[in-house]
């Protein structure tokens, strides 16, 4: 069952990541990303790693990606050139210079000899428990994997780490802001000396002003300006003891 | 089936997202492959981690999340800034590191 369960999901894992290489669209990548991301989880189950494919899901295929698909929707996916292009030169926009086909051939070389490498690395390697099935597991409320196991492990043996990925959060938000917000200002026609310019219109002297309105109760008292009103009252009253 | 086999795998997972980060042009698709090479990193440590039966390496596969969020940030800010300012949405044509 298991054998089954890790085909498929396996299958599902590449699949994905040759999607999000491949395809033309940006917006098709991020999908076959999220089928990826998805597969993934799935092998995690499969290790016992029970905690941390439920984070894949629900942070990285749910949150990340729908930054992802709202950063795609905003630049407008553009449909760029499939990788099949890319590696023959066809359909390029810019012109083949220095970063013509024969650079993109070399990188289709240096990645399957990193895979090649990668594959002698792991599979090459001494250890005779890659080919065992694991270490032992006995489940349970605090079994290896579970959240409790894993929250344990964070608040006592990795607390520095842990803090410290959460200022590396705070810090990569803030950053987030100061690098995507709008420089010098609002553009111009959004301007709000623009939307503001009738009331910028050139007015009688004196008007739209306090003194305007201090100005009338002044008229009235037959004197031209309200300070000379009031000294004038002050005067009629007197000096207060 | 055994740790060799998720250790392929992941081993597969990571070179498809170098070949993509090598050869793609568009830098969502270059961000996109570089989750896929963090996630065949993560794979390899989560197999690594049930072969020893401890979780340091789960621990060390949910920081690897975090920075791969972080990441993903800084990111897309910079590509929206770079959508801002109408520069070609282009790594072959953004080789200059000027304003």
């Amino acid at each position: 069952m298991s054998t089954v369960l890790f085909f498929i999901a396996a299958i599902g894992v590449i699949t994905g990541a040759v999607g999000v290489v491949v395809l033309r669209n940006p917006f098709y990548s991020v999908l076959a990303l999220v089928a990826h991301l998805v597969s993934l989880a799935v092998l995690f189950l499969l290790l016992r790693a029970e905690f941390v494919a439920a984070v894949q899901v629900v942070v990285y295929a749910g949150a990340v990606m729908v930054l992802y698909v709202f950063v795609v929707a905003y630049v407008g996916g553009e449909a760029g050139e499939s990788i099949g292009d890319r590696l023959h030169g066809v359909g390029s926009r810019s012109p083949a210079g220095p970063v013509g086909s024969g650079l993109r051939l070399g990188g289709a070389i240096l990645g399957g000899a990193v895979l090649v490498e990668l594959l002698i690395a792991l599979l090459g390697t001494g250890l005779e428990a890659v080919n065992g099935y694991g270490a032992g597991y006995t489940p349970g409320p605090q079994a290896y994997g579970t959240p409790a196991y894993i929250g344990k492990l964070l608040l006592t043996r990795f607390l520095v780490a842990f803090e410290i990925a959460s200022f590396l959060l705070v810090i990569a938000a803030v950053g987030g802001v100061v690098l995507a917000r709008r420089r010098g200002g609002l553009e111009e026609d959004e301007d709000e000396r623009g939307l503001l310019a009738p009331l910028a219109a050139p007015r009688p002297q004196g008007t739209g002003t306090m003194a305007e309105g201090v100005g009338q109760a002044a008229r009235d008292a037959g004197v031209v300006n309200g300070h000379e009103a009031f000294a004038a009252r002050r005067e009629s009253v007197g000096p207060r003891a | 089936m055994s740790i060799a086999w998720y250790l392929a795998v992941s081993a597969i997972v990571f070179s498809l997202g170098a070949l993509g980060v090598m050869t793609r042009r568009n830098p969502l698709v270059v961000l996109l492959c570089l989750e896929l090479m963090l996630n065949g990193g993560n794979l390899a440590l989560i197999a690594f981690s049930r072969m020893w039966g401890n979780g340091d390496g789960q621990i060390l596969a949910l920081i690897v999340m975090t920075v791969a969020a972080c990441e993903v940030c800084i990111g897309l800010g910079m590509i929206v800034a770079i959508y801002r300012r109408h520069l070609p949405i282009d790594v072959d044509e953004l080789r200059e590191l000027q304003g």
